[in-house]
């Protein structure tokens, strides 16, 4: 009956995840290497490509910006957050949660009429005389950066807001107590026990924004083309499915890169383990 | 933790804050706007371009295509989740290592490639229709949901109370309903929540997963912006804010916020 229950109760997910996620992907990255041309010949048209070249790195560059924004005001926010009292503390955390409920659609869209031709900021910076005509700040780097950053902030203050909390008060009284400023608890005791979670939220948010789609879709366009845009374009638009896998497999490669340097390093990094 | 906050600190916080919640005040305020086109603060008053969600057919029948999608989907990853979750934390020893990673895995590849993926190998590949491929893709994107949520329940249950009731002549079947179950409550609907949500939400999957006729509110949503940049996509966007508010309500109910920071 157990050997029965502990297997018969996993199979049903584990069958789904095999045929549903594991085959597909691994087939869509077998194919890459199935070409009449030789098994890299794919990639070594991905890479001679200035174009293709610059959309990796393009879209390297503005997660590894959007990251360390996201880190230090998502950082701050946790970190103010964990010493409010209770009630405040609820509102700051509804406050924080409810964009992230919100979806990634209704969120990118804010963006476009804050940022657009008749948006906000540029009838605010005319209707001060600051500039004659309006600016074009869609469809830039900036714009995407802008709107990654809004999405993946409160990703951020919810993950750091548990590891903070989750210092124990007795360290810290410890610290003060033993004459150590606060500038010298905050460096030398709190932000230390807090690099594992602040590890964990980068990670979340350099795979979230490396691998989006519908933000640089709506904000950066054909101009901003990011590697999700990229893939949906090869697949979607020109029907070069090669092409397409070939950018996938990429993105797994790397996606799969980080997590796993990533979480190495928090493990060496975590002063709590032994 | 509690440490002394500088007021600059706090000063700091309230502009993070302001930065979070502004864009969205302007969204509920462009979509009340009597212009046809997108702007904030918002000239004149109408609630016309919520009549207009209403009027364009491709909203409603999409809408009623993301709630079935995100009901199945969300159903079915709870279906073969929550007891795959039973058994990684009833067994957890003797059970490998490898299957708790493979339940993760729709997590560690990326949405899209995914999206992809299911198009090649399901919908193309094996010729299954739209909708079902649709509630598969759905269904495995929040697996990881189910089997992780239910499980942190599970990890904080006593299953010497299952086998008291087991000893004591009960059923396993009905052991796990009616005392199993009851215990991880809060964890089966946390999962359901943040699973409805993300397949509700979802754009990377549902894009390469959307045929002629059939499509999602999001897709929905992406498609009318490339053609018309008036105040509908705003009061659509409210509509989906007003589903937001509702589930925060029922989280806060059943569980209380503060459960989304652990």
């Amino acid at each position: 009956m157990n050997k029965f229950a502990k297997w018969g109760l996993t199979l049903p997910a584990t069958i789904a995840v095999i045929v549903l996620l594991l085959v597909p992907v691994i087939l869509t990255i077998a194919t890459t290497f199935d070409e009449p041309k030789g098994p890299f010949s794919t990639y070594a048209a991905f890479f001679n490509s200035g174009f293709r070249v610059n959309i990796l790195t393009r879209t390297l560059r503005i997660a590894l910006i959007t990251t360390s924004i996201s880190l230090v005001v998502g950082f701050l926010a946790a970190y103010v957050i964990a010493q409010m009292p209770g009630r405040l503390k609820s509102l700051a955390i509804i406050a924080a949660v409810f964009p992230l409920l919100t979806g990634v659609v209704v969120r990118s869209f804010a963006w476009l009429i804050i940022l657009g031709k008749n948006g906000i900021v540029n009838d605010a910076l005319t209707g001060l005389g600051i500039i004659a005509e309006p600016l074009s700040m869609l469809y830039t780097e900036g714009s995407v950066i802008v709107a990654m950053v809004y999405l993946f902030v409160p990703l951020m203050i919810l993950t750091l807001t548990g590891v903070l909390e989750g210092i124990p008060r007795d360290v810290i009284e410890a610290s003060s107590s033993l004459g150590a400023k606060p500038v010298a608890t905050f460096l030398q005791v709190i932000l230390p026990l807090a690099v594992p979670g602040l590890i964990v939220g980068a990670v979340l948010v350099f795979t979230g924004s490396f691998t989006s789609y519908a933000t640089p879709q709506l904000l950066g366009g054909e101009r901003q083309m990011m590697m999700g845009t990229l893939l949906y374009q090869r697949a979607m638009v020109t029907f070069d499915w090669v092409g397409a896998s070939t950018v996938a497999a990429i993105m797994v490669v790397i996606t799969i890169a980080i997590v796993a340097i990533m979480s190495r390093m928090a493990r060496r990094l975590n002063p709590m383990a032994v | 933790m509690t440490a002394r906050i500088h007021p600059v600190l706090g000063i700091l916080t309230g502009i993070v804050f302001l930065f979070l919640l502004a864009p969205l005040v302007i969204i509920v305020g462009a979509a009340f706007s009597d212009t046809s086109y997108l702007t904030f603060p918002p000239r004149g008053l109408t609630f016309h371009w919520f009549a207009n969600i209403f009027a364009i057919e491709a909203f409603r029948t999409t809408a009623v295509t993301s709630l079935e999608v995100a009901f199945l989907g969300t159903g079915l990853s709870l279906l073969i989740g929550v007891p795959a979750a039973y058994a990684l934390n009833r067994y957890r020893v003797e059970l490998p290592k490898w299957l708790a990673t493979l339940f993760v895995l729709p997590i560690l590849v990326p949405e899209i490639v995914f999206g992809f993926s299911l198009l090649k190998s399901i919908t193309i590949g094996l010729g299954l229709p739209v909708l079902p491929s649709l509630i598969l893709g759905h269904a495995l994107l929040v697996l990881p949901y189910s089997v992780r949520v239910v499980g942190a329940s599970l990890a904080a249950f006593d299953f010497s109370v299952e086998e008291a009731a087991i000893s004591l002549g009960c059923p396993p079947v009905k052991t796990f309903l009616t005392v199993v179950l009851p215990n991880i409550r809060a964890g089966v609907i946390a999962a359901f929540i943040l699973a409805f949500i993300t397949s509700i939400n979802d754009v990377s999957v549902s894009v390469f997963l959307t045929g002629p006729g059939i499509s999602t509110l999001p897709i929905q949503i992406l498609a009318h912006m490339e053609q018309f940049f008036d105040p509908t996509i705003a009061s659509v966007s409210v509509l989906l804010m007003l589903v937001t508010v509702g589930v925060m309500a029922i989280v806060e109910a059943t569980l209380g916020l503060t459960f989304l920071t652990k």
